[in-house]
C-alpha cells in the first residue's frame, strides 16, 4: 500500500515533490507541536495544589518568529503550487486532440479519425494529449490518480484538460464530481499504448477482444466496458434500469399498457433507441448507443444476457 | 418564569422551574442554552447514526447494507444535519448563550426574547428538515445544480428548512454582537475580555453577514425547481459554477463559524489546568477576527478544478495561505501557555489538548489542499473528507467535549465520575483517529467521495475506518451515559472546582436567574494566574 499512485504522466512527478516538500514541513510543525504539548503536560504536571507559576504572558520575539517563519513557508509552498498548476492547466501547442462527453453514468470519447468509445480512453505513450471535455446533463469530473489530472465537465461550457502519458499502460479513470445514482459506476479505464500500436489501433487494426472468446463471454465484458453496468444489476438488484437477471424471454409491461417480450430486436431497440419503448416502473433515463456500440457488440450483449437465468 | 423582583429571582437556580412550558417559554440566557445543548445533541446522535449507517455500507465494496440512491440520501442527510442543524449552531447557540452574559458581567444578553425566537426558528428548521426525509433528498449537502434542480427527490424541504434555521443563526450572531458591545460591566473593557468573548464575537459577525448569502441561495434553487427560471440550468442557459460561488460564499465563513468558538474555549480551558496565562492575549484575539476577515476572501478555493480560471485559482490559494498564519500562531501560543505551568490532566484538559493535536493534523492537510497542483490530485476525494473532519471532529467537537466537561458543575451543580470521563476520552480520540487517519491515505491514493461502491484494492481501508467509527461510537455513548448519570446521581458541585478567575466561576452552581446580586465591578483581566498581588 503506496501513498499515492503510480506516477504515469509528465507531471505526475512534480506534483508528488510538492507533496512530500509539504508533508516534511508538516511532519517537523506537527512533532515540534506535539512533542511540546506532552513534555509540557509531563514535565510540569501539577505535583502540590498550591503550587506556584510564574506570570508570563507572553514574547514579542517568539510571536514574531513563529509568525514569519510560518509565513515564509507557506509563501514557498504556494509559489510551488501555483508554478507547477500553470503547467497543468496550460496545455502546449502540438497536442493530440479528443473529445469527451460525459452523461450519466458514463464516459464517450471521440477521436479525430472518427471512431468513439464508451468508458475506455485509448491514448498512445508520449505524446501530449488534450481533452475537450462536456457534459450532457449534470456535473461530473474526469479523474485519473496516476497521472494527479483532475477537471470537472460542465453542460455549460467546454472544459480541458491535457497531459502526456509516460508510461504503457492502463490506469483508472473516476468520475469525481458527484453525479446522482450511478457516481460511483462510472468508472473508465485510460489504455496508453505504445506509438506503433496506437498507430494500429488508430487504423482499426487493433482487436479489442482476442478472437476466439465466445459471444457471451464478450458480451460479459461489454457489459462493464461499455457502462451498462452502471444501471442494469446482473443480481436481481434494482439499481436504475431493469436488471438483467431473469429479464430474457420475460414479458414486460411498457408505460403505456403494451406488453413485450424481451427478445432480440426489443434489446437492440433499448440499445439504440431507448426512449421508443420505457417499462413501467422505470425511469426515462437511459442515453442512446448509437454510434457507440456495433451490431457485433448487440449480439455480444445478447448472447450474455441469455446467460442470465 | 413569573415576575419576580431581582431580590426573588437571584435566589432562584435557573434550573429550579419543572415543567415543559416553563422550559419553552424561558427568556433566560440560561435556560435556552440548555435547549439548544439538548436539541444540538440529539441532532448530533440523528446525523451521528446517518454517518454509522455509511460507513457500515463501506465496510465492503458492492452493496453491504443499503443500494446506491439509499446510500446517497443518507451522506446527504449526514452531511445537512451535522452542519445544520449541530455545528454551525453548535457551541455558539449553546455554550455561547449559557457564558456569554456571565463572562462579561450582564444578567442576560441583549434581546432575552429575540433568543428565545432564535431557538424556535431552529426547531421550526429542525422539523421541516426532518420533514424532508419522506423522500430524502440525494444531492449532497452542497446542493451541486443542475443535479439538485433534476432530482425527483425532496430537495425544496431540505433547503427551505435550512434557510429556516439560518435565521436562528442570523438573530443569535446579531443578539451576541449587540451584548458585547453594550453589556460588559464596569471595568470590563476589551482588553479584559476572556478569549471566548472575542471568539464569540468574531462568530456572530460571520454569522450575520455570511448566512442571509446561503439564505437566498437556496431560495433561488427552490425558484428554479418551482418556477423554472434558469438561473443556474445550464439546459436553459443558466450557470452552474454561479451556484457554487454563491453557495461556498456563505459555506466558506460558516467552517470558521464552526472553529472559531471552539478555539475559544481552548483558550480558556488550557490556563486553568495550567495555572498560566495566556499566552499571547493580543495575539490571540487579533488572529481570531483575522481569520474571521480572510474567511470572506477564500470561498473558491473549493472550486480549483470546478471550472474557475487560472488567475481566480491563484488568488484564491494565496488567500487561503493567508488564514494559515493567524491559524498558526493560535497553535503556537496555545502550547506556550504550557511552560512552566501547573498541569492537570483531568478530563477537560484532554479534550483541549486533544484539540491541539488534531486540530494541528487537520489545518496542516489544509495546506496540501490550499496548494493548487496537489489540489487538482487530492480535490474531491478522501483526502478532503479526512481534512474536513479532522478540524470539525478533532477541533470542533473535542472544543465542545471540553466546555461539555469543564462547565459542567457550573451548569448542572453536579460532578461526574472524572475516572469514566476519561476512558471515554480515550476511545472517543483512539477511535476518531482510525477512523479518519487512514482516509487520507485513501484520498492521495485515488479514493473519490460520495462513492457507494469501490474498487477492491481500496477495501482494506475502508475496513479499519468503518471499525473505527464503531470504536467512536462508544467512546461518545460512554461519554454520555457517564454525563447523564452525573445528572442523576453525581455529587454536588462546588462554586469553583478548578480554580478559575473568569467571572462565570465567581457565581454559585448551579447560577441563578439575573446572574450576578450585583454586577461586579471588573479591575483586571480574566488571565491573572500567578500573579504577585
Amino acid at each position: 500500500m503506496n501513498l499515492l499512485p503510480e506516477a504515469a504522466s509528465g507531471f505526475a512527478g512534480k506534483v508528488d515533490n510538492i507533496f512530500w516538500f509539504v508533508t516534511v514541513i508538516s511532519l517537523v510543525f506537527f512533532i515540534l507541536v506535539s512533542s511540546f504539548l506532552i513534555y509540557f503536560a509531563i514535565r510540569y504536571r501539577r505535583r502540590r495544589e498550591n503550587e506556584e507559576t510564574p506570570y508570563i504572558t507572553g514574547s514579542h520575539i517568539l510571536e514574531a518568529l513563529w509568525t514569519v517563519i510560518p509565513s515564509i513557508l507557506l509563501i514557498v509552498i504556494f509559489a510551488y503550487g501555483f508554478l507547477a498548476f500553470r503547467e497543468i492547466r496550460t496545455p502546449p501547442s502540438n497536442t493530440l486532440e479528443i473529445n469527451v462527453t460525459g452523461r450519466q453514468w458514463l464516459w464517450q470519447f471521440k477521436y479525430n479519425n472518427g471512431k468513439t468509445t464508451v468508458n475506455e480512453l485509448y491514448v498512445p505513450e508520449g505524446k501530449p494529449i488534450r481533452l475537450i471535455m462536456k457534459s450532457e446533463d449534470v456535473n461530473h469530473g474526469f479523474y485519473v490518480p496516476a497521472f494527479r489530472v483532475k477537471q470537472d465537465l460542465m453542460a455549460s461550457m467546454y472544459t480541458q484538460l491535457w497531459f502526456k502519458a509516460t508510461k504503457v499502460g492502463t490506469y483508472d479513470l473516476f468520475c469525481t464530481q458527484y453525479c446522482g445514482t450511478g457516481h460511483s459506476a462510472m468508472l473508465g479505464k485510460i489504455i496508453v499504448m505504445a506509438p506503433q500500436e496506437y498507430e494500429k489501433w488508430e487504423k482499426g487494426e487493433q482487436k479489442e477482444k482476442v478472437a476466439g472468446v465466445s459471444p457471451a463471454e464478450q458480451g460479459k465484458q461489454l457489459y462493464t466496458q461499455r457502462g451498462c453496468n452502471a444501471c442494469h444489476s446482473i443480481d436481481g438488484a434494482r439499481i436504475v434500469g431493469p436488471t438483467w437477471k431473469g429479464l430474457w424471454g420475460k414479458e414486460e409491461v411498457m408505460q403505456d399498457g403494451q406488453k413485450v417480450t424481451v427478445d432480440e430486436n426489443y434489446v437492440r431497440e433499448s440499445i439504440l433507441e431507448p426512449q421508443a419503448k420505457i417499462v413501467n416502473g422505470y425511469p426515462p433515463v437511459m442515453p442512446s448507443f448509437k454510434g457507440v456500440v456495433s451490431d457485433e457488440d448487440i449480439s455480444a450483449i445478447i448472447a450474455y444476457m441469455k446467460t442470465l437465468k | 418564569m413569573a415576575n419576580h423582583t431581582l431580590a426573588e429571582a437571584i435566589q432562584i437556580p435557573y434550573l429550579e422551574e419543572k415543567g415543559l412550558i416553563s422550559w419553552i417559554t424561558s427568556t433566560d440566557h440560561k435556560r435556552i442554552s440548555i435547549l439548544y445543548l439538548l436539541s444540538i445533541s440529539t441532532f448530533f446522535v440523528v446525523g451521528g447514526i446517518a454517518a454509522l449507517l455509511v460507513r457500515l455500507e463501506l465496510l465492503t465494496p458492492g452493496k453491504t447494507i443499503v443500494d446506491a440512491h439509499t446510500y446517497n440520501t443518507l451522506f446527504t442527510f449526514h452531511g445537512t444535519v451535522m452542519v445544520f442543524l449541530f455545528i454551525v449552531p453548535g457551541i455558539a447557540a449553546s455554550f455561547g448563550n449559557f457564558l456569554i452574559p456571565l463572562m462579561i458581567g450582564a444578567r442576560d444578553v441583549a434581546f432575552p426574547r429575540l433568543n428565545l425566537l432564535s431557538w424556535y426558528l431552529y426547531i421550526a428548521g429542525a422539523i421541516i428538515i426532518v420533514a424532508s426525509l419522506l423522500q430524502p433528498a440525494d444531492t449532497g449537502w452542497t446542493f451541486y445544480t443542475p443535479y439538485s434542480i433534476r432530482t425527483g427527490t425532496d430537495v425544496i424541504l431540505l433547503t427551505f428548512g435550512i434557510f429556516v434555521a439560518g435565521f436562528s443563526s442570523i438573530l443569535t450572531g446579531l443578539n451576541f454582537i449587540v451584548t458585547i458591545q453594550k453589556l460588559r460591566a464596569p471595568g470590563m473593557t476589551w482588553h479584559r475580555l476572556p478569549l471566548f468573548i472575542w471568539a464569540s464575537y468574531a462568530t456572530a459577525i460571520l454569522q450575520v453577514l455570511a448566512t442571509p448569502v446561503i439564505g437566498i441561495s437556496l431560495l433561488l434553487l427552490i425558484a428554479e425547481r418551482v418556477f423554472g427560471i434558469g438561473f443556474f440550468d445550464p439546459a436553459k442557459g443558466g450557470d452552474p459554477v454561479l451556484f457554487q460561488h454563491f453557495f461556498w460564499f456563505y459555506s466558506h465563513p460558516a467552517v470558521y463559524i464552526m472553529i472559531l468558538p471552539a478555539m475559544g474555549i481552548i483558550s480558556e480551558v488550557i490556563p486553568v489546568f495550567s495555572r498560566k496565562p495566556i499566552f499571547g492575549y493580543k495575539a490571540m484575539a487579533y488572529s481570531l477576527l483575522a481569520i474571521a476577515f480572510i474567511s470572506f476572501l477564500v470561498w473558491a478555493h473549493h472550486m480549483f478544478t470546478n471550472g474557475i480560471s487560472q488567475l481566480a485559482a491563484m488568488i484564491f490559494s494565496f488567500l487561503t495561505f493567508l488564514v494559515a498564519i493567524p491559524t498558526a500562531i493560535k497553535v503556537f501560543n496555545w502550547t506556550a501557555t504550557m511552560y512552566r505551568g501547573s498541569i492537570d490532566l483531568k478530563s477537560p484538559m484532554l479534550y483541549a489538548l486533544s484539540f491541539i493535536f488534531l486540530f494541528a493534523i487537520g489545518g496542516l492537510t489544509g495546506v496540501f489542499l490550499a496548494a493548487l497542483a496537489v489540489d487538482v490530485h487530492i480535490h474531491d476525494t478522501y483526502f478532503v473528507v479526512a481534512h474536513m473532519h479532522y478540524v470539525m471532529i478533532g477541533g470542533t467537537v473535542m472544543g465542545f467535549l471540553a466546555a461539555l466537561h469543564f462547565w459542567y458543575p457550573k451548569m448542572t451543580g453536579k460532578m461526574f465520575n472524572e475516572k469514566v470521563a476519561k476512558v471515554a476520552w480515550a476511545f472517543i480520540f483512539i477511535g476518531f483517529n482510525v477512523t479518519f487517519f487512514p482516509q487520507f491515505i485513501l484520498g492521495t491514493e485515488g479514493m473519490p467521495r460520495r462513492y457507494y461502491d469501490y474498487l477492491p484494492k481500496y477495501q482494506p481501508l475502508h475496513e479499519l475506518s468503518t471499525i473505527g467509527s464503531w470504536i467512536l461510537a462508544i467512546g461518545l455513548f460512554l461519554m454520555a451515559i457517564n454525563l447523564i448519570r452525573g445528572l442523576l446521581n453525581g455529587e454536588k458541585a462546588p462554586e469553583n472546582p478548578y480554580g478559575s478567575l473568569s467571572l462565570e466561576w465567581q457565581v454559585p452552581s448551579p447560577p441563578p436567574h439575573e446572574n450576578f446580586e450585583e454586577i461586579p465591578t471588573v479591575t483586571d483581566w480574566t488571565y491573572g494566574y500567578g500573579k504577585k498581588q
